[in-house]
This record gives C-alpha cells, sequence and structure tokens, in this order.
C-alpha cells in the first residue's frame, strides 16, 4: 500500500541506571545484560534485511540509549547499514539523558553521523525533577544543551513535562523561558500522565495527591502554546513544536501519517501495509526468541479498512498539517468531506477546525479536544 | 388426581417467598446441593441481580408424606411487587390453595392484604405462614394478631417458619397435603387447558405453559386455541421440574406445558382455552381479569434499521408478559417505534431490559406518561397517553387525569411525614384507621401522575422500608394540564416531553433539565437545555463543553492502543442517541421522572 513512502526504523535500548516515577516505557535497570541485548539487536536486524530496504529517519530511544559507549552505538550504525542501509540525508536521533551528556561522547556520537540529539529534560525545577524521580539535576539539564550545542549539534530537541502535581504555573514557564533561551530546534512538551502501574500512578491511586484538574490542564496546554508560538516555534503536534518545520521531528511523523516503520528491541512497535505488530515487552523473552532464531513478536494486528481510517482521522488531527480530503479519500476510500459535512460545519462554527485547500486541520483549542475530534 | 396439590406461595414483596420455594424444593430433593442456589427459581439474570421475583415459576415437587402416600406437588412461586400482580392473579387460575406468608418482623403489608384477597377472589384454601422467625426482631405474636384482627383469618391456622434456616418445613408440606383440596376435574372429559403463561424457545419456538382442568393432551394431539380457532398438532407435553420434563401426557388436575407447531407467535393468548379439535369443550374456561396499563412509553430502537428486529422481539417478548401491551408509532426525534403500556414503572424498567437482553438490542423509552382524557370545544372526547399527541391547547375545552385511591400502611410514628408527602403529591381526602396500636392505615385519593413521579421511592425512604403501599384506578377529575417540551439546542426532543398540572410545570421542567444535565455527558459543544410551554421558556440549564481531552503522546505502541479506546468509545455512542450534535444516553430518558441517580 505505502510502497512509495520511505521506512524510518526504531531500536528501543530497553536500559536505564534508575527508573523514573512516572515512566511506563519498557525499560530495565539490569544494565549488565546491554551487550547480550545488541547482540540480539544485531540478529533482529538480519531477519528484517529482506523485509525493508534503505531507511531515511533512525530513532535510537528507550530507556536511555545514551549509556551506552560510543562504540556500542557506532557498531549500532555499522549494523544498520550493513544489513539496510541510511538515505544520505537521514535523520538520526538518539534519545539522552543530560547525566550522560558528557563532552567526548557527545563528540563522538556527532563524528559517527548522530545529527539530531533529544534531551530528557523534563524539567529545570529541582522539586519537579525530585517528584518524577529524574536522576539528573537542573544544572546537568543546562549543561547538557551547552555540551551539545559545543559537540556540533544543530538539531537538538528538548522533551519538557507539564501538569505535574504542585507544579505552578510560573516555575512551568520559567522552565519553558530557559529552555527557550537555548534556542533548541524541537521542543515536546507533554502532560504528565500516570499509567495505573508506575509508582507515581499508584500514589495517585491511594489519593497521595490532586493531579491537575481539567481547566488547569487546559490552562497549561494553551499557555504553552502561546508561549512557544511567540518565541517563534511551530506548534506542529499537540506535543511538539519546532523552529521551522523543517525541525519537525521526521520520524516521529511517520507514525502520524501511517508511513511504514520497523521496531526492533524489546516492546518495539512496527507498521508495515496495513499490518501492525509488537515485540515481547520483556527483554528475556526477547532474547530467549531471537536466540532462538525466532522473531520476538507477540503480536500481530492487520488493520481493516475502517481501523486505518479511524486511525488516520486521530493522528491527522492531532497535527497540525491535519488531514487532507484528497488524499484520505485516495487511500482509505472515504469522502469525509461529505459523508461528515454536518459536524465538521458544527466544528468549524465552534472554532475547533480550519478548511484550508482542501485540508482539514485543528486549531490551537481544536488541538486540545483531538480526542473527541477522532469521533466525529 | 387425589395425590396432586397445586398452590401458589404468596406475600409481600421480600417476604421470602423464593427462599420458602427452595427449602420445599430442597427438602423433596429435587436438587442435589451441587446444583442449588439461592433463590434457585429467580432463574432471570435480572431477577437475580435485583433480589425479586418478576415471574411466577412453577415447579412439581415429589412428596412422600406421613401418611404413607406419594404425592405431587405443584408449587408455583409468584412475585411480591405491586407492578406484577398480574403475575400472582394468573398463577392463582392454576391453584386450589395458597402459602400466604407473612414477614414476622414486618407483619401484614399493603401485598399480604392485595394478594390475600386475590386468593379468596379465586375461593382458594389459604394457610397463612409465618416466617423469618428467626430475626432478632421477629415479633410471632403481633404478626398473629394481625392475622386474625386485620386479615380475618383464624389465627390457630397459620404455621411458623424460618425459610432462611430451615424450620417448620415439614410441617408446611404436611399441611399442603392435607389442608389444600386435590384439583377436581375429569381425565377423561374433553380437554379443557388454560393458558396461563407461555415463552418464546429460539430452538423450539413457543412453549404453552397451561393447567389442565379436564381432559388430556398427549403427543399427536390435535389441539385448538378456543379465542381464535387456531388448530396446531402436539409435538411433545411434559411438566416443569427445574427444567422441562417430557412426558407421555398432561392430565386433569395437573400443570405442565405443551410443545405444538406454532408458526403465529401472536396466536398464543395468556388466558386463552386449549381444547381438542376433534372433541372440544362446549365453553372455554373463564380466563383472566384483565388487567390495564397505566403507565405509557415509547419504545424505539436506537438505530433505526434495527426497527424490524424490534418488531419481531416484542411480538416474542410480549408471549412471556401479558400484561404488555404495544402499538406502532413515530417520533419525529426518535423515529419509528412502538407505544407501549406497563403495569408500573418497574415494569417499564424489567420490559426495556429483558427485551434489551433477551433479544440483543439497544433501546430507548420516552418519558412514561399516564393516560389523560381531553373534552374539546367541539365536545368530543380524546383520551392521550402519549405527550406527543397532546391536542392543541386552543381547542381544549377541558383536561382530565386520572386518579387513584393509594392505601398505605405504616407505622404510626412516619404518619406525619407521609401525609405531607401526600400532599405534596396532591393528595386529597385522607382517611386514617388505627389497625392496632402503633400501626395506620392511611387513604389518600391522589393523581395517578404524581404516584408514578418519584412516589415510591420517598415513601419507601420516609419510612425507612416500614411502609407499603396499594392502589387502585378510581376516576377523571378535571385538571389545569400543560405540555412541557424539552429542548436540547433548541432542538424540540418530542420523547423528552410530559404533560404536568400547571402549577407543577415550573419545578418539573427544572428537574427535567437538571437531571438530564447529570445524564448527558459534556462534549465538545455547550449545551443548552430548555424547558417550555409552547414558545415560553420556563427552565433552563447548560452543559458546559470540555476543553482539553487529548492525550499526551501517540508513538508506535500507543496508536494501537488508543485505537481500541476510540473504538470501545464509538461503540458506546452508538448506544446514544444522537439529536442535533447531542449525544444522548438512553439512561437520561427515564431519569427524568426520577428524583436521584443512586436509586
Ligand atoms: N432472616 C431471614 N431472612 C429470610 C428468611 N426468608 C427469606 N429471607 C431473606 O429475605 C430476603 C428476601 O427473600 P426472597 O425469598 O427473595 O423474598 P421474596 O418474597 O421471594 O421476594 P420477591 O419475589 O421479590 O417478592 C432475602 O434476603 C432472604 O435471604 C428467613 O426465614 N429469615
Ligand atoms: S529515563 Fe526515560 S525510559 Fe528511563 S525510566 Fe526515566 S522516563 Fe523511563
Ligand atoms: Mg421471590
Amino acid at each position: 500500500m505505502n510502497s512509495e513512502k520511505i521506512p524510518g526504523l526504531y531500536i528501543h535500548i530497553p536500559f536505564c541506571i534508575s527508573k523514573c516515577h512516572y515512566c511506563d516505557f519498557y525499560s530495565s535497570t539490569y544494565v549488565s545484560a546491554v551487550p547480550n541485548f545488541l547482540n540480539a539487536v544485531f540478529k533482529e536486524m538480519e531477519m528484517y534485511r529482506n523485509r525493508f530496504d534503505v531507511f531515511d529517519t533512525l530513532y535510537i530511544g528507550g530507556g536511555t540509549p545514551s549509556l551506552l559507549s560510543p562504540k556500542q552505538l557506532k557498531d549500532i550504525l555499522t549494523s544498520v547499514q550493513k544489513n539496510f542501509g541510511l538515505m544520505a540525508d537521514s535523520e538520526v536521533t538518539v534519545e539522552t539523558n543530560p547525566a550522560d551528556l558528557d563532552q567526548s561522547p557527545l563528540e563522538s556520537m556527532r563524528q559517527m553521523g548522530i545529527n539530531r540529539i533529544n534531551i530528557g529534560i523534563q524539567s529545570f525545577d529541582e522539586k519537579v525533577l525530585g517528584f518524577l524521580g529524574r536522576r539528573h539535576s537542573a544544572k546537568q539539564a543546562l549543561s547538557a544543551i551547552e555540551a551539545s550545542r559545543k559537540a556540533g549539534f544543530e538539531n537538538i530537541g528538548v522533551d519538557l513535562i507539564y501538569g505535574v502535581p504542585g507544579q505552578e504555573m510560573d516555575s512551568w514557564l520559567d522552565t519553558l523561558k530557559r529552555a527557550v533561551a537555548f534556542s533548541p530546534e524541537h521542543l515536546s512538551c507533554y502532560q504528565l500522565t500516570l499509567g495505573a502501574e508506575t509508582p507515581l500512578g499508584i500514589r495517585y491511586q491511594a489519593e497521595e495527591f490532586l493531579m491537575p484538574g481539567e481547566e488547569l490542564q487546559y490552562e497549561f496546554f494553551i499557555k504553552t502554546s502561546e508561549f512557544l508560538e511567540d518565541a517563534g516555534y511551530i506548534h506542529y503536534e499537540v506535543s511538539n513544536f519546532a523552529r521551522g518545520m523543517q525541525y519537525a521531528s521526521r520520524h516521529n511523523q511517520k507514525y502520524w501519517d501511517h508511513s511504514p516503520y520497523l521496531g526492533l528491541g524489546p516492546s518495539a512497535h512496527s507498521f508495515q501495509s496495513n499490518r501492525r505488530w509488537r515485540n515481547h515487552r520483556s527483554l528475556d523473552q526477547y532474547l530467549v526468541a531471537v536466540n532462538a532464531g525466532n522473531l520476538p513478536v507477540e503480536e500481530t494486528e492487520t488493520l481493516t479498512m475502517e481501523q486505518l481510517r479511524l486511525e488516520a482521522v486521530y493522528l491527522g488531527l492531532r497535527t497540525k498539517r491535519g488531514v487532507n480530503f484528497e488524499d484520505f479519500k485516495n487511500r482509505y476510500q472515504y469522502d469525509l468531506f461529505t459523508e461528515k459535512r454536518e459536524m465538521l460545519n458544527r466544528l468549524l462554527e465552534e472554532g475547533f477546525i480550519s478548511i484550508q485547500d482542501g485540508r482539514l486541520s485543528p486549531t490551537q483549542a481544536g488541538l486540545a479536544v483531538a480526542d473527541s475530534l477522532a469521533l466525529i | 388426581m387425589k395425590n396432586i396439590r397445586n398452590f401458589s406461595i404468596i406475600a409481600h414483596i421480600d417476604h421470602g417467598k423464593s427462599t420458602l420455594a427452595d427449602r420445599l424444593i430442597q427438602l423433596t430433593g429435587m436438587v442435589d446441593e451441587r446444583n442449588f442456589k439461592d433463590q434457585i427459581l429467580d432463574n432471570m439474570d435480572i431477577e437475580r441481580e435485583r433480589g425479586i421475583t418478576i415471574k411466577s415459576q412453577a415447579i412439581a415437587l415429589p412428596y412422600h408424606a406421613r401418611d404413607g402416600e406419594e404425592y405431587v406437588l405443584n408449587l408455583i412461586d409468584t412475585p411480591g411487587h405491586v407492578d406484577f400482580s398480574y403475575e400472582v392473579s394468573r398463577s392463582l387460575a392454576s391453584c386450589e390453595g395458597v402459602l400466604l406468608l407473612i414477614d414476622a418482623a414486618q407483619g401484614v403489608q399493603a401485598q399480604t392484604i392485595a394478594n390475600l384477597y386475590l386468593a379468596m377472589e379465586n375461593n382458594l384454601e389459604i394457610i397463612p405462614v409465618i416466617n423469618k422467625i428467626d430475626l432478632a426482631t421477629a415479633d410471632v405474636e403481633r404478626v398473629v394478631e394481625q392475622i386474625d384482627s386485620e386479615l380475618g383469618l383464624d389465627p390457630f391456622s397459620c404455621l411458623k417458619c424460618s425459610a432462611k434456616e430451615g424450620i417448620g418445613i415439614e410441617e408446611i408440606l404436611e399441611a399442603i397435603v392435607k389442608r389444600i383440596p386435590p384439583p377436581k376435574g375429569d381425565p377423561e372429559g374433553p380437554l379443557a387447558a388454560l393458558i396461563f403463561d407461555a415463552q418464546y424457545d429460539s430452538f423450539r419456538g413457543t412453549v404453552i405453559h397451561c393447567r389442565v382442568f379436564d381432559g388430556t393432551v398427549k403427543n399427536g394431539d390435535i389441539i385448538r386455541l378456543m379465542s381464535n380457532q387456531a388448530t396446531y398438532k402436539v409435538e411433545e407435553v411434559g411438566r416443569f421440574l427445574l427444567a422441562r420434563e417430557k412426558r407421555d401426557k398432561i392430565s386433569a388436575g395437573e400443570v405442565g406445558y405443551i410443545f405444538a407447531s406454532v408458526k403465529t407467535v401472536s396466536d398464543v393468548h395468556i388466558g386463552d382455552t386449549i381444547t381438542l379439535d376433534g372433541r372440544p369443550c362446549d365453553k372455554p374456561l373463564p380466563g383472566f381479569k384483565e388487567f390495564k396499563p397505566v403507565v405509557f412509553s415509547s419504545i424505539y430502537p436506537i438505530a433505526p434499521e434495527d426497527y424490524e428486529d424490534l418488531a419481531v422481539a416484542l411480538e416474542k417478548y410480549k408471549l412471556n408478559d401479558a400484561a404488555f401491551v404495544y402499538q406502532k408509532d413515530s417520533s419525529i426525534a426518535l423515529g419509528q417505534g412502538f407505544r407501549c403500556g406497563f403495569l408500573g414503572l418497574l415494569h417499564l424498567e424489567i420490559v426495556q431490559e429483558r427485551v434489551e437482553r433477551e433479544y440483543d438490542l439497544s433501546i430507548i423509552l420516552s418519558v412514561p406518561s399516564v393516560r389523560y382524557r381531553f373534552t374539546l370545544k367541539d365536545g368530543s372526547v380524546e383520551f392521550v397517553d402519549n405527550p406527543a399527541h397532546y391536542p392543541d391547547p386552543s381547542i381544549i375545552e377541558k383536561g382530565e387525569e386520572p386518579y387513584i385511591r393509594a392505601t398505605l400502611l405504616m407505622p404510626e410514628r412516619y404518619l406525619g411525614a407521609v401525609m405531607k408527602l401526600c400532599m405534596e403529591k396532591r393528595g386529597v381526602n385522607s382517611k386514617l384507621n388505627y389497625l392496632s396500636p402503633g400501626r395506620v392505615e392511611l387513604t389518600y385519593e391522589m393523581p395517578l401522575a404524581d404516584v408514578i413521579y418519584d412516589f415510591y421511592d420517598r415513601f419507601k425512604s420516609i419510612t425507612q422500608g416500614y411502609g407499603s403501599f396499594d392502589y387502585e384506578l378510581l376516576d377523571y377529575r378535571e385538571s389545569n394540564l400543560v405540555l412541557v417540551d424539552i429542548l436540547v439546542n433548541g432542538e424540540k426532543v418530542d420523547a423528552l416531553s410530559q404533560v404536568v398540572n400547571r402549577d407543577q410545570a415550573r419545578p418539573r421542567a427544572l428537574h427535567a433539565c437538571e437531571r438530564l444535565k447529570e445524564e448527558i455527558p459534556r462534549q465538545m459543544f455547550k449545551i443548552a437545555i430548555q424547558g417550555a410551554i409552547g414558545g415560553e421558556i420556563i427552565a433552563r440549564t447548560t452543559i458546559s463543553p470540555f476543553r482539553k481531552d487529548v492525550t499526551a503522546k501517540c508513538y508506535g505502541g500507543d496508536i494501537t492502543r488508543k485505537r481500541k479506546l476510540l473504538e470501545k468509545q464509538k461503540k458506546g455512542k452508538k448506544r446514544m442517541k444522537t439529536i442535533g450534535s447531542v449525544s444522548i444516553p438512553q439512561s437520561a430518558f427515564l431519569a427524568v421522572l426520577k428524583t436521584n441517580t443512586d436509586d
């Protein structure tokens, strides 16, 4: 189906030095298993070498990829080149923890062809960092950005979290201000959500603290958007901002526009044609499968046209680009414009969407209720 | 035949009928311990969930009596709730006697009396049984006295038991054998069998439940339904144990079932007489007293394309609920549906739930109404049970609404609060009667509409469960009626309209708006809810829109998870009715008549 679209590659490094209190990504603190894991990833790549060809984005995420040595990162890149190949102008991103970002590994990363660095700063407020259980300080966060620039990174992304219990709007705006001072090319601002099984989620259910109410969440959302747009950023997706569309994460956009992607490592997801599959969310099971010569896939689903359609609407309406009626009709065999005309008019009147040049896109107020927009 | 006993267990709600049935079933060894469960005859999910009996249920029990003889005891467990008294009256037509149960702590209650009268009308042998003697609050002496003074029965004839603890059960079985007469009738005579219930079985078709008064029916017989002369070939007969048990024949005095190849479901009428085509009896059995529906509401499928399925479902459902009546109807807001009559609000709720569960349909019921009478300027008279058919106000000469006589039994200490409630409900002509020291009987004449509208719940809560109530229809009385419409975002939803007395219009409209506000989920848009008489807005509320609902992240794995969540929400939305752009949940339509959400 998407044969014309070039796929992206995601590699999940499932290790962290310690677990953050809100984290529901799959990662283990058993770092001595890194070498075994890397060997398995290389094997997994071989298993897919006939099913995927060249990629134009590579995203090494986790977990904490920055706890790998430059040599280990380099081995990964080499193995990707060997099995699939990366296009010349590929976007190559590594997710990092500020505590790990010394000058010399950064320079090695830059040299081996990593051209985008994403730093999990989350906050410049020590209180917030403590609550979240991050293992770095605000000071380390500052020097991490500086060091990345110095190392020659021209595309730096910063992750921040808002809506933390007890966090004042001022503290959040201060964090934003300090981040913007470095002019990072990209900012991801996530509202804190608590998985039921995370330590904070458990404390929340035990009613140890309150989460911000909907009005306050909305205020955080809008203030963030306004602040960053004033600072010259484009609010191009619910949680993402770029200093120019050339800096919008190319890899992440593949998730949102039904481009194919291959995910390697435990818990990684892949998508190709109308199939999505998911690897074991356990390092052990992953290793056992791969070492036995099997794909470490736990579940595969084949999406019906209706499911694809629903995804395309809800993913599309999370982005400023929105949904192009003509493309949508061609790809999902559904004339959104005619079928939903009445509802669209209503949404237009209420200021949730705009319709321009054959494209339906959410307004700022629309982005805030994107989940409901998806149900039109 | 002399060794058959047919009896029902009757009582006020919750006095322990189904529990006593359990003990009788166990003592006669009808079910082994492993397969036993409490209130085993309450076999519908909805009965078990609500802890009440809705349908009468028959079961044949073999009993080896102290006189050395083998008996077959046909037991019918009946419901206690006032809405289901039709079930009781039908069961009684198959019996020669009853066990009249009275809770030792609660004493005689309104449906104790109502059901006693039903038994007396049928000339049945009545065995009073005081139940729950194990309770710390039991006052057996007082109940014995009430049996004498309030029920007019011989106090020495009563038995005492604890159905829960299994005390006094054998004495009950012995009394059934000794005191209830065996059925009369001639097994060799022409067949006369009374249809007292029926059921649609998706494998076998229509199952007829009947009591044979004369004659015998067996496999291969050609039977005739006397009301419409339809004839069918019998495929199977049998009796009710815990499940159906096939037999060669059923004869005079017995209760059982008949499968015949009944093609047209609506041929079968409860109360009809079955006879043999080749040797008919000369006249049908008396049948049942007709019960008139008092509450009306329209049923619509949520998805318009389910209309045909709903039509089929209602026809089959009606077989098993003779008190339910319906006819075609349509609504501007909700499309094609059926106007239905019910014996009360509980009956209505049960119909809704059973139709949805048993036929896998999603339906909406419009706001319930009583039947009003209008005299128009041209002198003609119109009955209106559907607010959508409210006559043009300019041609109404006068409006009248049905009144009932309510009989309320309660401990004297609640009298003040109950009288206040009755007055609020426009009750008039009260009469007070001291039954015994501390116990009163209060009667009021009240508009039926006000009784339907949250009276029962409030009465129960005021009397902390110690009050009971019964009513009979009286007459129509003039009333200053108006039609209150509900507008959702400016659009009139006819299924939410109500006819009310003008004095109550404003509070009732406001109540409706507020209940709708609780029931309708917040949406992206502001929702305005208004109550109006004609063009005049008399009440309003708004549901503020939510402003943020978006999840923060959506990468790789989250996409599937999120989609599944949306799929679920989409499905949930299908169970709501979208009017304009507002999704109104099923529950909202009935909530309008209720006091609060948690009842
Ligand atoms: N303590 C005590 N509780 C009893 C006894 N008999 C019944 N109950 C309880 O009373 C409640 C109602 O019992 P049911 O047998 O369902 O009453 P019912 O008369 O069939 O009720 P409806 O069919 O709804 O009219 C249940 O909680 C029983 O456990 C008894 O002898 N002693
Ligand atoms: S660093 Fe990231 S992956 Fe690791 S525990 Fe913290 S939030 Fe989770
Ligand atoms: Mg019962």
